[in-house]
């Protein structure tokens, strides 16, 4: 089966694999996974928050971000994230994006809306009781979410948001299509390069299979620690 | 965030008292001024004109130039340091970016036509080449009309594509056209079978039968569809920079730099496998270097 | 903004010829519709038998189905994709390689058994999760009454199954058909990829993907109506219905 199979290659370019492509995933995955949550605590808050306008917004925002392919949002963004720079400052000139930045805000936006869902059911898993008990003892809003509510639902839901973010791991392989080198776009210059798509596609599937397993069985070690202590 | 807002209102300030100064810079000159960095816009695999290296490092002669470009740039505003960002494009990717700001030069292998100058701008033209199509010896592919009913690969984005598919409509060729992301990536769908032709400037095609495994499997047709003229690309509408931009091309086509960057690149090995292209100047472009122009228009390249 | 806004550009005729600008996103769609009307079915079929599986009493099988989810699961599409697509053909015996790669619409195909297997996983999932949820004196007082096990699975336990993850299936379809835009990296012209085109021919970016965008969102909009409608015209009466807690996308 693999009669012509190039181990070297591969050996070859790991610092680059590695060093280069495998930096730009995880740092890209970490960010976007840190600003999800921020901006997708913020959603589900505004979701819940029984002023129509914010509830309209947000749900309208996270079904946009659920209906349309994460392909053609980054191409949306990579496009577009300078003329919206450019507004924003009022500058002449669109604004100067770099390929990172525009990564990092498209998969930010779009996974806050998944974040959104998460911590919404999180917030939804609290008691009423516990709401109503803090509000009679005089907590203000910003003190009943921020000591009472936020803190339980974020527990409940590490998990989910865990398993959330192996997935935005995986999906981050997408920015190959405007040709940034993650790990998969590095992978691919080697094996276009070198003409190896054989070794260099099958090992690249093996580091994000290892990685994503090993993450997703320990947040299930994660679940049942957290299960039991429920 | 106090400095942010002091230099904010710096620069509101400046909005009212620009008019005061009529040299005051514009446009991407102004923004290269004010953050120090120019970005080049570069390619994966367009050889050679902008490709990697095997330290993945973008080189060639369309970087060449834009290196002397930007020394140009870096003198006309007095500048004691110029720092160069490098971002990765794509056939489908260069437009828009340059036109939204990302990139301020893209150095690659970019044909400058008439229905392009509507979106962005050209400098000097830096190559002259020619529409056509590399398939294997095998397949016995002779001219456009053996193509009928075949599956062939084009990039996306580039005026080739669009040829081979008004050329298709024409003839009624029925042509399955498949798009790919760079050229590499093209040629591998004609080297795996994939597809039977990759339709693309020749001197692209001719460097990737150069540094593929096998050389000898494949040839280029004859006649070609279409001549293109190549430029660097900057923004539109942005009349100072591109001043700059041409002033730097001229001088090195005048100064005769030139024929030591395009012996570099076209005369001898390069990176990173050391193959020889072995390219001279065509007659056409030998008339850019003589009389230099920035027109895409093709007639002007066939006289 | 200094963008040349032209929104009569869909009525123009874009290179090939023949259609408008317009017509060829009608084709994109219709490829899209297709491709993930394709794989949906092969997602559906083995991720139903997978996660049936996943809850017999043999353990060995059990094991296997976990395999295959794993599997699935925890490789990005993308690289699937280009698996199927650049690796296969070259792995198995030569002449059978070579007539996979010249099969006309080759990447459809693959696009079809790629996105098919990535989803069935997930759909396995589900199923697993749906059977699980059913109390277990369901399957205990099938198997009491003599019913085989296959029996039990097609007759007592199934059927309830699929009622209770209509919702979570519902998703995954929708998910079927957002990742069916992936395929463009394997040269499927479907709708994201018509856009793209789109915008490269006629520079008009914000225009092609606008227009896509929306495209998705009636074609979300549809779908998700009609699998309300499909869900109440099946209801068991009695159940409030399950929402299982769906990450992803």
């Amino acid at each position: 089966m693999f009669v012509n199979f190039d181990f070297d290659v591969i050996w070859r370019s790991l610092p680059y694999l590695f060093y280069r492509g495998m930096t730009f995933t995880l740092l890209l995955t970490a960010l976007a996974t840190a600003g999800g949550i921020v901006i997708g605590t913020l959603l589900a808050l505004m979701r819940l928050s029984g002023t129509t306008a914010l509830t309209v917004a947000a749900a309208a925002y996270v079904n946009l971000m659920r209906s349309v392919p994460f392909v053609l949002m980054i191409f949306w963004f990579y496009f577009l994230v300078p003329y919206i720079g450019q507004w924003v400052t009022r500058s002449a000139q669109p604004i100067q994006v770099g390929a990172f930045a525009s990564c990092l805000i498209t998969f930010t936006l779009f996974e806050a809306a998944f974040f959104c869902e998460i911590m919404r059911a999180g917030i939804q898993s609290i008691s009423r009781g516990q709401v109503a008990a803090a509000q009679a003892l005089g907590m203000t809003y910003p003190t009943v979410m921020g000591y009472i509510v936020l803190p339980q639902a974020f527990r409940n839901m590490v998990p989910v948001l865990l398993t959330q973010t192996i997935i935005l791991f995986q999906d981050t392989s997408l920015v190959y299509v405007i040709s940034v080198t993650d790990f998969l776009g590095a992978a691919s210059k080697v094996a276009e390069r070198d003409g190896r798509l054989v070794e260099m596609y099958t090992f690249a599937a093996a580091v994000y299979f290892i990685i994503s397993l090993v993450a997703s069985r320990a947040v299930a070690h994660l679940q049942r620690r957290v299960a039991i202590i429920r | 965030m106090r400095l942010k807002i002091m230099a904010s209102t710096i620069v509101v300030a400046g909005l009212f008292t620009a008019p005061a100064f009529a040299q005051a810079l514009t446009g991407t000159l102004a923004k290269v001024k004010d953050s120090g960095t120019i970005t080049l816009g570069f390619r994966d695999s367009s050889v050679p004109f902008s490709y990697l290296d095997d330290n993945q490092k973008p080189i060639g002669y369309a970087m060449d130039l834009c290196y002397k470009i930007v020394d140009a740039v870096k003198a006309n505003l007095k500048l004691d340091k110029l720092d160069v960002n490098l971002n990765p494009v794509t056939s489908a990717t260069r437009i828009p970016l340059i036109a939204n700001g990302t990139v301020d030069l893209e150095c690659g292998s970019t044909t400058n036509n008439l229905d392009r100058e509507k979106q962005v701008a050209f400098t000097i033209t830096h190559f002259v080449t020619a529409n056509r199509f590399v398939s294997k010896k095998s397949s016995n592919l002779k001219t456009v009309d053996d193509l009928k009913g075949k599956t062939i690969v084009s990039t996306s984005g580039t005026t080739n594509i669009k040829q081979i598919t008004e050329i298709g409509a024409q003839k009624h060729l029925d042509l399955n056209i498949i798009a790919a992301k760079d050229h590499a990536e093209a040629f591998l769908m004609v080297e795996t079978d994939r597809a039977a032709a990759f339709v693309m400037d020749d001197i692209l095609l001719y460097s990737l039968v150069a540094i593929s495994k096998s050389p000898g499997d494949y040839v280029i047709n004859a006649d070609p569809l279409s001549v293109e003229p190549y430029g660097i690309m900057l923004r539109k509408d942005d009349a100072p920079f591109k001043a700059v931009v041409d002033a730097a091309m001229t001088n090195i086509y005048k100064s005769g730099a030139i024929n030591a960057i395009y012996d570099q690149w076209f005369l001898k090995p390069i990176p990173p496998k050391g193959i020889n292209l072995n390219v001279p100047m065509s007659a056409s472009f030998k008339k850019v270097v003589a009389d230099p122009t920035d027109t895409g228009d093709p007639a002007w390249y066939a006289q | 903004m200094n963008y040349h806004w032209n929104w009569d550009i869909f009525w123009e005729l874009s290179p090939d010829g023949v259609h408008t600008y317009f017509q060829t996103l009608m084709l994109g769609t219709a490829w899209t519709l297709i491709t993930a009307a394709c794989a949906w079915i092969i997602a559906f079929a083995s991720g139903s038998i997978v996660g049936v599986v996943r809850t017999t009493p043999y353990a060995i099988a059990v094991r296997l189905g976990d395999v295959y989810v794993e599997l699935f699961r925890n490789v990005p599409l993308l690289v699937q994709m280009f698996l199927w697509y650049f690796v296969f053909p070259e792995v198995v015996p030569h002449a059978f390689g070579t007539w996979l790669k010249q099969l006309p619409n080759g990447s459809f195909y693959t696009a079809v058994v790629a996105l098919g297997l990535y989803m069935s996983a997930r759909v396995a999932e589900q199923v697993r999760a749906g059977i699980l949820s059913l109390p277990r004196g369901q399957r205990q007082a099938a198997l009491a009454l003599g019913l085989t096990l296959p029996q039990t699975y097609a007759y007592v336990l199934l059927p309830m199954t699929y009622r209770i993850i209509m919702p979570p299936l519902t998703s995954e379809l929708l998910n079927t058909i957002k990742n069916s835009a992936v395929a463009l990296t394997i040269g499927l012209m479907e709708l994201t990829a018509r856009a793209r085109a789109m915008q490269e021919f006629s520079f008009q970016v914000f225009e092609a993907f606008t227009a896509a965008t929306i495209i998705y969102i009636i074609i979300n909009i549809v779908v998700t109506f009609a699998m309300r409608l499909l869900e109440r015209r099946i209801a068991a009466p009695g159940y409030l219905g399950f929402r299982a807690p769906a990450a992803g996308h």
